[in-house]
């Protein structure tokens, strides 16, 4: 790929980190300087091939990749058109997507010698992929978490705490994800002479957005050659949840420049767009937070607004800023589900195919039963299975037998 | 073109003594209070006043100046409230320079050019965007310079030799030096340490050095002003307004002078600093 090609959609970011006008460093000048020594960690690394084969070693023995591309028989017979495939992202250690990412940046950080962590977590998939490669690597790791998420998601917390982490609940603002990226900011400003700092998603200052894409772009790497072999051909749809949107990043990048391959993401309607919810382009506009330029929900003042989802890990104000730009170049087309939409496809898979998934998928699932009808039965459409529903499983099923709501 | 800023600078720099500059947040505990307060800070004897911009968001800053943004917020501030808030403090102070400091987001919703046209126009002489590296200077910097507003910044204990340029390169009025790294209200300075780094940046530069973040006593702020041209003080400042505040965290008779008397007292061991280097 020639990365000047003026027509590709997967150049991105420029050279200071933007994605049209999305993306850039937005952060207090302490961190500058590292943030500026990352991104040369990172292109050194991304260049070294003895990285690539330490990586995809990991990748293979640690991980568990490459992960199944599965063929959902009884969803598609249920839903009556297009070929409904499931990468089985869920059935990577740790249980999601975010091992991927974390794999990648604690050998980034490896290399550039720290020897502690920090992060910051919603659902706790994060923050126990963190907390499972310091184990691994015999870091320090310290994973901010809204107090609201400890609550919400114990047995995360007693997983990341059996493996020796730090969880420190945070009560400050809404307690919930967008409060544990400012207390893991703060961390990070205070100790940045040792400590790295693993984010989450494809978001914050550059070059984390890019560098976290990169590295779950093994999911679309990866979906590219199964479908292949099972079809012959690419996908003719491709569908993932959006919370800061490194699932979907994942998998979308490889195919951005494939026009026939159609693209959805799917944020957290939470109880209703016009009522809370976690929607950050359907409801939100462009502005600056957490250390990138991208679409924000906030206040006429630009002050930031809670959000609210169901699922711990959609719960953000924001979307990362290349999310940002391939709605505004209309490469992406972002859909929402609603809390009680991602609950009933929650259990219609569980029920269907024998595989519970995360709260967070589910919503990616809500809407496949909504467009798999409308295409026909040679449609071929792949929805990213994040991670699966192990640590919902106490929250949903206080939901489900009524005790709250 | 000289700002209040200069001249009050070089006003200090004939009596032979650093500055002395308070930090508040605008709004809090309300609207009409903070006027009040920040009204009566130059008789207690602030220099320079900073005002905070309130931010739902302040990623660097501590709980003490977070909470006081969030009691602005609650009370009902908002960025046009805060430029209000200088145009009536300039109808009875013309020459206290005033310097705005928060984050860029509600400068950017405002619109950055409607933005620097009513600051300027409101009497509001300087800016502190924490999240606005010099990598982002054609943000706000650069424009705000073009609207004959300082755009003051930081330089922290991770800007070497080799980054300062950079920082020093669009900065004016001042330098703010961040003693420690780390957020508003953690660590204390130490006294020598940031005596070094004051004297590194003024090798790269003829604008004054003010320090602040982690002053909170008059001893301190005296011995951070016998080598820098001026120490600021926040968060003991918000915290001794928290501290006069009812149990509903609503202002009382009290937190007009508590705050009063605090500056006074930073201010003399300010004052006391020069003549005691000498
Ligand atoms: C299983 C799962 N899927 C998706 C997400 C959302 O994150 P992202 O949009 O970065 O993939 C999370 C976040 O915690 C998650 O745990």
């Amino acid at each position: 790929m020639n990365p000047a090609l003026p027509n590709s959609f997967r150049s991105g970011p420029d050279e200071r980190g933007h994605f049209g006008i999305f993306g850039g460093r937005f952060v207090a000048e302490t961190l500058m300087p590292l943030i500026l020594d990352l991104e040369k960690a990172y292109a050194d690394a991304k260049a070294d091939p003895a990285f690539q084969a330490e990586m995809n070693g990991y990748l293979k023995h640690y991980v568990g990749r490459p992960s199944p591309l599965y063929l959902a028989e009884r969803l598609t017979e249920h839903l009556g058109g297009a070929k409904i495939y499931l990468k089985r992202e869920e059935l990577n250690h740790t249980g999601s997507h975010k091992v991927n990412n974390v794999l990648g940046q604690i050998m980034v950080a490896r290399r550039m010698g720290k020897k502690r962590i920090i992060a910051e977590t919603g659902a706790g998939q994060h923050g126990v992929a963190t907390a499972t490669l310091c184990a691994r690597f015999g870091l320090e790791c310290v994973v901010y978490m809204g107090a609201v998420d400890v609550e919400r998601q114990q047995p995360n917390v007693i997983r990341m705490e059996m493996l020796g982490a730090r969880v420190v609940p945070v009560q400050s603002g809404s307690r919930t994800l967008k409060d544990a990226m400012n207390d893991a900011l703060r961390d990070w400003v205070t100790n940045v002479h040792n400590t790295f700092y693993c984010i989450g998603t494809v978001a914050g200052p550059h070059p984390y957005p890019m560098m976290v894409r990169d590295f779950q772009s093994v999911i679309g790497d990866e979906t590219r050659v199964q479908m292949q072999e099972a079809e012959g051909r690419l996908p003719d749809s491709l569908i993932a949840c959006i919370g800061g949107g490194s699932n979907a990043m994942g998998l979308f990048h490889p195919f951005l420049d494939d026009p026939g391959v159609e693209i959805f993401g799917v944020e957290a309607a939470g109880h209703g767009l016009t009522q809370l919810h976690a929607a950050s382009i359907a409801g939100g506009r462009p502005g600056v937070l957490h250390g990138n330029r991208t679409y924000l929900l906030m206040d006429d003042d630009g002050q930031i607004q809670d959000a609210h989802s169901i699922s711990a890990g959609l719960d953000y104000p924001g979307i990362g800023p290349e999310h940002s730009w391939l709605h505004e170049t209309g490469r992406v087309t972002y859909l929402s589900a609603t809390d009680d939409e991602a609950l009933a496809a929650f259990q219609l898979l569980s029920r269907l195919e024998g595989i519970i998934p995360a709260l967070e998928p589910a919503h990616a699932i809500a809407k496949v039963m909504e467009l798999a009808p409308k295409r026909p039965r040679d449609h071929l459409m792949v929805v990213n299975l994040s991670g699966r529903g192990d640590k919902d499983i106490p929250q949903v099923a206080d939901i489900l037998r009524g005790k709250k709501k | 073109m000289t700002t209040r800023i200069d001249a009050r600078f070089a006003e200090l720099k004939k009596q032979g003594r650093s500055a002395f500059i308070t930090f508040l947040m605008a709004g809090d505990p309300d609207p009409a209070t903070s006027l009040d307060i920040v009204k009566a800070l130059p008789k207690a004897g602030a220099d320079i006043i900073e005002i905070g911009m309130p931010f739902t968001d302040p990623m660097a800053d501590g709980p003490a100046i977070q909470a006081a943004g969030l009691r602005a917020l609650k009370a009902g501030m908002t960025l046009r409230k805060t430029l209000a808030m200088v145009r009536e403090f300039r109808k009875g102070d013309n020459a206290t320079p005033l310097v705005l400091m928060g984050y860029y987001n509600p400068i950017y919703i405002y619109g950055v050019d409607k933005f620097l046209v009513d600051a300027k126009s409101a009497g509001v002489d300087g800016l502190i965007i924490v999240d606005l590296p010099p990598e982002e200077d054609v943000e706000l910097c650069l424009p705000a310079m073009q609207a004959g507003l300082n755009f003051i910044r930081l330089a922290t204990p991770t800007t070497d030799d080799k980054r300062l340029p950079a920082v020093l390169a669009n900065t004016s009025g001042f330098v703010y030096y961040v003693s420690i790294t780390g957020i508003t209200g953690s660590a204390s300075a130490n006294t020598a340490v940031v005596g070094e780094a004051v004297a590194r940046i003024k090798r790269h530069t003829q604008l004054p050095v003010c320090v602040g973040f982690g002053i909170r006593t008059p001893e301190a702020a005296r011995g951070i002003a016998e080598n820098a041209d001026g120490a600021v003080v926040g968060t003991a400042l918000v915290d001794a307004l928290a501290a006069s505040l009812d149990a509903q965290g609503h202002a009382t008779a009290k937190t007009v002078t508590a705050v009063a008397d605090l500056v006074a007292a930073l201010a003399q061991g300010v004052r006391g600093a020069k003549q005691a280097a000498e």
